[in-house]
């Protein structure tokens, strides 16, 4: 189809958004194009303009966000349109899904009226007629129970199901081209494979072309045709998949396809000694009862899970949203109340409250997901970082706390000049680095990681691994390292348990785990993961 | 839903019931009676009085003496007002409460949701800041400010309209009263929209809205509006059982008949009677209205379930 | 924004980088509010009014003129010129003394007089007992004694705002009136906020069922009609000024609670105190490092946001006559008092009137100004 009609045409665009801090140029010039039928891919990094260049397309930039430039869709000039005459294109010609299913519908109306409004606007149907459409398209969208489905409101969706009905909803009036941006972002490996697939089956069988905006190469690779690489606002590189995946030319390019996680740990032996020993940890959460109500919700978190860390290891804790991994984590480091018993170095610490657990929190440290939420605002990164110090070290001087502070930093690869800022100049990159040295610096034994790259561009998580691995070296740290990304933990962990709804699905040595995973779910996450161009041609399947 | 009433209102009976101990007791602990007076009365008179009233007797006896009667729907004699009881005032200032409070409040909604979704929609432009500004002076300028104002520019400056006055509730005698309660109204219904409304014009749903190029009026009408209209249904509650229940500074300043004053008046007389029965309108006003507030949420938010 | 370094080492290879705090970029988005810069240089003013106001004033707010009652407001000075002679003419009837010449030169009075009998020096008294005029004397006394010239100064009065209905100074009662209106602000205020930091960090920080009770209790008070009991409590326990405040203080902090509870909680999920945790700290380190220096915004954005609120209900409850009492004053109270003599002084009601306008302007301005400063999402 790659020889089709141009259907398409950016050219030159460019985006300023007005701050008060003066103009932003998003988008600083840009040329793209789509033929009928295509797949394009455009891939970059967290504010790289990808987004923001089709929103300026579709008249959705903020308030504050001019476009300039051209953008033609079979001839029909886009950029400053009336919006009457825009109506009449986007949502008709060209549909668009959003990265956010938990809020791209609108919450008060049931899922029939969201569907049908733009078919009865755009196709002037009745009201039964739209209706009738919708439960069509919701069928096309294998929805289960979609009769059903059609009476619901979006909060009783789950985050899959409402980006089918966005899909349904993008199919509604026959598109010429469906602009999806980050459209798997933000679902579970599994959901992810499924949606792609479902979006690819649609395709072959409406042939509309399909504009795809990610940031994950995987993705591309198995879905896109055509691909353009955009970096601070403009195109670094565009060319056939084949092309850019094998034969990249810029050295951007290069540099985002070798950022994908890579090399692997060897176990350690049997005989070391083992650090952190949790046995049959379990975690209930109990919510809804309130001071009088007397039937309180109960959730089994985490059940029965056990596991070993010995000196020098990485034991990864692979699972998807809701599978109690990061409760786990917490639960070992007693930061949450649980059942089972868990012991360090031969002392059990199962149970201890806050002062009976504070000499072994120097030992026992964490790194949080969102390097924007863990460090506290009105804190200089030096006083974050020598934080822990106060606690286990009260007999410092503030002068030899400040020279921690600067060795932590500079083991951490950041300038210990910066001792003096606040969290919120930094990237996340950076921050997730004070993280690390928060917990670094007070030399501890075993860090729990809690989904430390998850919040970071693939490179930047590169670095981070990076970093970890140095530390490990060095320090001969142990990790239990959280995530849902089966590529970092391949190439970090030693060790891997694969955790759904609170319990362990499977566990091994990772090489054995990833050569040959025993159960189905973790087939079916390996194949998300690493294999999403074989998922994309199986024949897909009415899935909740 | 008419169990879900039921339960609300039944679940009130502790807090009225709460309210009204508090308030009796409060009141008797303070000092004076209703029967001091500049010149004491003869001992024999007040005694009279006294067993009239049952104010002789122990405070528990007199209290629980109350309750019976508003058990059966009796709230009592007026101390003050000697020839009415408390029903009988109530009874007759409470509709020309209601209709100026209830004239005032839909006037405000109209006013106060039309500035606030136009000021929305041309956020930082001369009309936006023209109705913060008028939003701003209305919720700072107190109504006892206002309302003599008014009174001075129109009443007895221009001569257009009675300075004060209830005249059986002609237009002329309510339209200044009314816009004093609606001023301030206007001005919070008008800032809570308009806040709401730029949320909601920003949130992901009505950028899909119009990313499916439905109409612009369609866009604001149905899907922002609605969730722009949550916040001001949560105030409208207290807001509504405030203004309905009468205000002592607009009656006062009007020498309008309502039921505001009876408060203040009956609080500075030790009218124990009546300043116990306006207590148990406002709070009786207070839950229908809260309730209200929330079947209408729910019947605006199918998120929202009754339980 | 644009001095923020990129963070690279080269930028930071020179001098130590102070970095720059929150709070450091709210007060310069804030210097950048042109109507909250107003405010507070109005409220400034205010405040030194209300301070120094009543010590440099000419009249005492006390000081009764029983011959000013009720003067318009104006710049001249009483009495005026023509006033003058009719008056002493007045003064001067009960002397029974010929009246040769009554002569006004600046400001002194000159009069010539002459009876048929010796003149009494103490004739001069009768001027004197006038407010308007002073230091009555003789200057010059005819041989016989039967002619006098006597002068006096004439006291001349500015009542720039105009006099109330007892003929006290309306500007030395507004600056009063101020300082009051400030005070009890200030105060009520700060007993809200204890009242109201206390019971809701305690109540998030400690959660479960302790926070169950503690907010029940919250949320029955809040069903009370609670401007009532403010009401109540004044009346029946007196009218004074620490008692108002008190009473403002206890119905205005339930608000707070609110806030601080929600914020509490909100700050002990974030991951920042999990961090702190995780590293052992205690919770008294983790309450005065993570919380308190976290909720400090919202808190002070109430609190700005509060003034206004208590200084309005303190005025309401002065316009009732329920208010500090006489000779104190405060503007509730001269409002009141204006809108009772409107059509005969209608600057009475003007002053107080604006006065009490302008300072809840700023504040609020000042307080919306803050919380854009330090919350700026919503721009």
């Amino acid at each position: 189809m790659n020889s089709g009609e141009r259907i398409f045409d950016i050219r030159n665009i460019r985006v300023t958004f007005d701050t008060p801090d003066g103009p932003v140029k998003a988008v600083r010039g840009v040329d793209m194009h789509v033929n009928a039928g295509e797949t394009v891919a455009v891939v970059g990094e967290s504010g790289s303009g990808k987004s923001q260049i089709m929103m300026a397309t579709m008249g959705l930039l903020a308030s504050n966000g001019r476009a300039e430039g051209s953008v033609t869709y079979r001839g029909q000039e886009l950029i400053g349109l009336p919006r009457e005459r825009l109506n009449r294109i986007r949502g008709a010609k060209i549909t668009m899904i959003f990265q956010e299913p938990m809020t791209s519908l609108d919450p008060l109306y049931t899922i029939e009226r969201q569907i049908s409004e733009p078919i009865m606007v755009h196709g002037g149907l009745s009201a039964s007629a739209a209706r009738k459409k919708a439960l069509e398209l919701l069928k096309l969208v294998h929805i289960p129970d979609p009769e059903r489905r059609l009476k619901s409101y979006p909060h009783e969706l789950s985050g899959g199901q409402r980006q089918r009905v966005m899909i349904a909803m993008a199919l509604a009036n026959d598109p010429d081209l469906l602009i999806a941006d980050e459209p798997t972002t933000a679902l579970d490996v599994t959901i992810q494979a499924e949606i792609l697939r479902l979006l690819a089956e649609l395709q072959k069988k409406l042939g509309m072309a399909i504009l795809f905006i990610t940031h994950d190469l995987r993705i591309v690779e198995a879905f896109a045709s055509r691909v353009y690489v955009m970096q601070k606002g403009e195109v670094v590189e565009e060319g056939t998949t084949d092309d850019i995946f094998h034969r990249p030319t810029k050295a951007y390019t290069k540099m985002l396809l070798a950022a994908e996680p890579e090399g692997s740990k060897s176990p350690v032996s049997a005989g070391t000694p083992i650090l952190l020993d949790a046995n049959k940890v379990s975690v209930t959460f109990s919510s809804g009862g309130g001071f009088f109500s007397r039937s309180a919700f109960e959730l089994k978190a985490v059940q029965d899970v056990t596991l070993t860390l010995r000196a020098g290891q990485t034991i990864g804790i692979v699972g998807e949203s809701g599978s109690g991994k990061s409760t786990l984590g917490r639960a070992i480091l007693q930061l949450l109340p649980s059942e089972g018993r868990v012991v360090y170095q031969g002392v059990p610490i199962q149970g201890l409250d806050r002062a009976g657990m504070r000499p072994y929190r120097r030992n026992l440290q964490m790194v949080f997901q969102d390097p924007y939420g863990s460090l506290s605002p009105r804190m200089t990164v030096g006083e974050i970082i020598t934080e822990g110090l106060l606690v286990h070290e009260p007999t410092l001087s503030a002068r030899e706390r400040e020279e921690a502070a600067i060795k932590a930093l500079e083991e951490v690869g950041l300038d210990p000049i910066m001792r003096n800022r606040f969290p919120h100049e930094f990237s996340g990159g950076q921050r997730q680095r004070i993280a690390i040295a928060r917990a670094v610096v007070l030399k501890p034994t075993v860090i729990v990681l809690d989904e430390p790259t998850s919040a970071l561009d693939r490179s930047v998580q590169k670095q981070i691994i990076n970093l970890l691995r140095r530390l490990q070296e060095s320090y001969g740290l142990s990790y239990i390292f959280i995530s849902h990304d089966l590529a970092v933990v391949k190439a970090l962990a030693d060790y891997t348990i694969v955790m759904k709804t609170g319990r362990v699905v499977e566990q091994g040595p990772t090489e054995e785990v990833f050569r040959d995973p025993k159960s189905d779910y973790t087939r079916a996450l390996m194949r998300a993961a690493f294999n999403l161009k074989e998922v994309l041609k199986r024949p897909t399947e009415a899935h909740a | 839903m008419f169990g879900y009433v039921l339960r609300r209102l039944l679940g009130a009976i502790p807090t009225l019931f709460l309210i009204i101990t508090l308030s009796f007791f409060l009141m008797r602990v303070a000092p004076g009676g209703p029967f001091d007076r500049e010149r004491a009365l003869e001992a024999k008179v007040l005694e009279n009085l006294n067993r009239v009233f049952h104010l002789d007797r122990p405070l528990w006896e007199q209290y629980l003496y109350y309750l019976g009667n508003l058990a059966r729907g009796d709230l009592g004699p007026s101390f003050i007002y000697r020839d009415f009881s408390v029903q009988q005032l109530l009874g007759s200032g409470l509709p020309i409460s209601i209709q100026l409070g209830a004239t005032a409040l839909l006037l405000a909604l109209l006013i106060g949701s039309v500035l606030g979704t136009i000021a929305a929609l041309r956020q930082n432009s001369w009309v936006d800041y023209g109705v913060t500004a008028v939003a701003t002076f209305g919720i700072t300028v107190p109504n006892f400010v206002v309302a003599p104002l008014l009174s001075l520019v129109f009443g007895v400056w221009l001569s257009l309209l009675p300075a004060g006055g209830w005249g059986n509730g002609g237009p002329a005698n309510m339209l200044l009263p009314v816009i004093t309660l609606a001023l301030p109204q206007v001005a919070v219904i008008a800032r809570l929209i308009r806040g709401s409304m730029i949320e909601a014009l920003r949130s992901d749903h009505v950028r899909t809205a119009r990313a499916y190029g439905l109409p612009a009026r369609m866009v604001v009408i149905v899907h922002a509006m609605r969730a722009a209209c949550l916040p001001v249904v949560s105030y409208l509650g207290p807001a509504a059982a405030a203004l309905l229940t009468g205000s002592v500074v607009v009656e006062t300043i009007f020498g309008l008949p309502g039921i505001g004053r009876y408060f203040v008046q009956g609080a500075l007389n030790r009218d124990y009677t009546l300043v116990m029965g306006t207590v148990i309108i406002i709070a009786v006003f207070v839950v229908v209205f809260n309730l209200v507030v929330d079947l209408i949420y729910a019947a605006l938010d199918p998120r929202v379930r009754y339980d | 924004m644009t001095d923020i370094a990129t963070n690279t080492p080269e930028v930071a290879a020179g001098a130590p980088v102070k970095g720059r705090s929150l709070w450091a970029t709210a007060m310069m988005r804030l210097r950048r509010n042109k109507a909250a810069m107003a405010s507070l240089v109005i409220l400034v003013v205010y405040i030194l009014a209300g301070l120094f106001g009543p010590m440099i004033s000419p009249h005492h707010y006390a000081t009764v003129y029983p011959d000013y009652v009720r003067v318009p407001a104006s710049l001249e000075a009483y009495p005026r010129e023509d006033e003058i002679v009719p008056q002493a003419e007045n003064v001067l009837a009960r002397t029974r003394l010929d009246i040769n010449s009554i002569e006004v030169d600046g400001n002194t009075l000159r009069v010539e007089a002459s009876s048929e009998r010796e003149i009494d020096p103490r004739v001069t008294r009768y001027l004197d007992r006038s407010d308007i005029f002073s230091n009555a004397r003789i200057t010059e006394t005819s041989a016989d004694g039967r002619s006098v010239v006597m002068e006096a100064d004439v006291e001349r009065l500015r009542f720039i705002f105009g006099t109330d209905g007892n003929g006290r100074d309306l500007l030395a009662r507004i600056l009063i009136s101020i300082r009051i209106s400030l005070m009890i602000g200030a105060l009520a205020t700060g007993v809200a906020l204890i009242i109201g930091v206390a019971w809701g960090a305690t109540a998030g920080f400690l959660g479960g069922r302790v926070d169950n009770v503690m907010m029940r209790v919250v949320d029955i008070l809040y069903a009370l009609p609670f401007t009532f009991f403010a009401i109540l409590l004044v009346v029946f326990f007196g009218r004074n000024v620490v008692l108002m405040f008190i009473a403002v203080g206890a119905v205005e902090w339930l608000d707070m609670a609110r806030i601080v509870r929600g914020q509490t909680i909100s700050l002990r999920r974030r991951e920042f105190v999990q961090a702190a945790e995780a590293l052992g700290v205690s919770s008294g380190g983790i309450l005065r490092r993570h919380i308190i220096p976290n909720t400090l915004g919202p808190v002070i954005i109430y609190m700005t946001l509060l003034i206004p609120k208590v200084i309005l209900l303190e005025s309401f409850l002065s316009f009732l006559g329920l208010g500090v009492q006489e000779p104190l004053t405060s503007l509730g109270v001269l409002i009141s008092e204006g809108a009772r003599n409107m059509r005969s002084a209608p600057y009475m009601l003007l002053y107080p009137s604006i006065a009490l306008t302008l300072l809840l302007f700023a504040l609020n301005f000042l307080g919306d100004g803050l919380r854009d400063a330090l919350d700026p999402k919503d721009r």
